[in-house]
């Protein structure tokens, strides 16, 4: 937690430069994040004069049913980069697994930070919430619920960290025991409470916050990359608004190319080679993986082109399909080892039985007509002179 | 249900029951095809009705010089389409992937911009042969809902696999979706249309060139 007066009324620019930040590196980060975001050069002495005077923004960050793997992504970078110090520049008021804080003091943060910013600050949300059982899984003993609804009252906008926040991940995949829930389902079932809820004392206006107002931001991945959360931070803090967003919440700029269309393997795939078994003579040569498996026709993310740890690859460069853990539902998404065109249920045994059974049922359906036909002969009768006369 | 859902259904249950209906249409309409016997021929046979029969499969194939004459149009875009669209089904790596897993039976695919370019053809080669068919008076009289039925359950599974391998107006995973879909439309309408003379053409050339053979005529 971050509660140095002084240290908040600096600027963006004062905390860089306070951290050894040089003008060049930091118009080179600038010009960086404005070619990431597909933002014509001129944008830059714009991101540039916008990320400099801007105040440090409020952010709380809750983490509900999830795995810490994004902040461990988030934060393991092997060398500090300007997106890390970006990050650290920010004011990370609340965030369980960074703050020093515990306990009371620690949710006394939250409401402190909420109270001063109401309405300012960026809600960060990783994991999902269950919606079962509150009492699957509490803090300070309030439901991920309560904590959701009353913190995003108050936020300017809510960016969904990874895809147990921006899908329900892992803990939705089928059965979905605790009944999990994303945050945007989260809004759409719940957003139109009013909340004055469990700490509207301490919230003077929290009454006014209507969650389903608020603009989601999702950034899908198990884990999501770190540059995509500067990305949007820094987009943020530059204009003062959320990225354009794909229908399903995502900015556009990081998820608007599939892995597929990106992928550096795709010539092998237009040519028709394959690897097809992991170790194989195809896979030596780092031939197409879509008959392992890979989902990177249908995902949508940036691992082909911003690539992870620091650039070093990701992991259809490692050898390994992409599983398409940044789209929704990727966990029941029918086998991360079966090619994109297999069923996903046992076809084969189906046709057969199919074959079988409509093979009796085509020798009853011939007898029958078989009969048909020799009734209709036997009961063939002749028109004779006398029938014709008669007419 | 999300995008990933509704491709997991159409990957799943929703091709098993495409498949069950295609397998169990076909089967039972051949079975009552062959079951109901023809008369016994009790003619001396003036030749094999097996080699006539195969004879006439592979003949028919190639038109003669009088009929390819008076319907040049009908046969040529009949066989760029009929071609084009073997190429774009069995020469697809995903697709040879499907005979795969369901047949254990597979071959090398061709490059994506050799299928690329066939299923291209084959779409513009189906809308040019049904503009003719609206166009040419006796044939549009002797065409039934049945055959519009056919065509469009026909081009879709091209145009929607066109746009999934090209990612056109949808996202990636319901485009897929919605590729598979016009696949299994097609196989659940397959027994029961015209299209069930991918299997009844050879069956039907097969027994006019046994009659013929049989009476010691060509065929």
């Amino acid at each position: 937690m971050i509660d140095n007066k002084n240290l908040k009324d600096k600027t963006l620019g004062d905390a860089l430069r306070s951290q050894g930040i040089s003008r060049r590196s930091f118009l080179k980060f600038c010009a960086a994040t404005a070619s990431m975001m597909a933002l014509p050069p001129s944008m830059i002495p714009a991101i540039a004069e916008a990320l400099e005077k801007a105040k440090k923004p409020s952010v709380i960050w809750l983490s509900f049913q999830e795995c810490t793997g994004c902040t461990e992504s988030l934060t393991r970078a092997h060398t500090a980069t300007i997106e890390n110090l970006i990050f650290d520049s920010i004011s990370l008021d609340y965030h369980h697994t960074l703050q020093a804080a515990s306990g009371e003091a620690a949710e006394e943060a939250r409401t402190e930070a909420m109270k001063e910013n109401w309405g300012e600050y960026l809600l960060v949300v990783d994991g999902s919430i269950p919606t079962k059982d509150m009492g699957y899984s509490t803090i300070a003993g309030m439901s991920n619920l309560d904590m959701f609804l009353e913190t995003a009252a108050g936020a300017a906008a809510i960016i969904s960290v990874g895809t147990c926040a921006a899908f329900g991940g892992i803990p939705h995949a089928y059965p979905n025991p605790t009944g999990a829930y994303s945050v945007y389902d989260i809004i759409k079932k719940y957003g139109d409470q009013k909340v004055d809820g469990v700490t509207s004392a301490t919230i003077t206006n929290a009454s006014n916050g209507r969650v389903s107002d608020k603009p989601i931001i999702t950034v899908p991945g198990c884990p999501p990359i770190p540059v995509v959360i500067t990305g949007v931070l820094t987009h943020y803090l530059t204009f003062g608004s959320i990225p354009e967003l794909d229908h399903l919440g995502r900015p556009k700029a990081f998820y608007g190319s599939s892995i597929h269309d990106r992928c550096y393997r795709r010539p092998f795939y237009d040519k028709g080679l394959f690897a097809e078994t992991f170790d194989d003579e195809g896979a030596k040569k780092g031939w197409c993986l879509y008959k392992l498996g890979c989902k990177g026709p249908t995902t949508y993310n940036a691992c082909a082109t911003t690539k992870w740890n620091n650039g070093t690859s990701f992991p259809i460069e490692s050898g390994h399909p992409c599983l398409g853990c940044s789209e929704p539902d990727f966990w029941d998404g029918g086998g991360f080892y079966k090619a994109l065109s297999i069923p996903t249920i046992d076809i084969a045994s189906a046709s057969i039985y199919a074959a079988a059974g409509a093979a009796a049922a085509g020798v009853a359906i011939g007898a029958l007509n078989k009969k048909k036909k020799q009734s209709a002969i036997s009961d063939h009768s002749k028109t004779t002179i006398d029938d014709l006369e008669k007419q | 249900m999300s995008e990933i859902e509704f491709l997991s259904w159409v990957r799943g249950p929703g091709f098993e029951i495409a498949i069950i209906i295609f397998v169990a249409g076909v089967v039972i309409r051949l079975s009552e095809i062959f079951l109901l016997g023809r008369k016994k021929n009790l003619a001396e046979a003036k030749g094999s009705e097996m080699r006539g029969g195969l004879h006439t499969i592979l003949s028919r194939s190639i038109p003669d010089k009088s009929t390819f004459q008076r319907s040049t149009f009908k046969i040529v875009s009949g066989y760029i389409f009929h071609i084009g669209l073997f190429v774009t089904i069995f020469f697809f790596a995903p697709h040879i992937l499907l005979v795969k897993e369901i047949t254990g039976i597979s071959w090398p695919s061709l490059p994506t911009a050799i299928i690329d370019a066939s299923a291209v053809v084959s779409i513009i080669t189906l809308v040019v042969v049904l503009i003719h068919r609206v166009r040419d008076t006796v044939l549009k009289f002797i065409s039934t809902a049945g055959d519009y039925l056919v065509w469009i359950i026909t081009i879709l599974p091209l145009i929607t696999g066109y746009m999934a391998f090209h990612r056109i107006g949808m996202s990636a995973p319901t485009l897929l979706a919605i590729h598979i879909l016009s696949i299994e439309l097609l196989l659940v309408a397959f027994p029961f249309t015209k299209l069930m003379h991918a299997f009844t053409l050879p069956i039907a050339r097969w027994y006019n060139g046994a009659i013929s053979a049989y009476r010691g005529v060509e065929s």
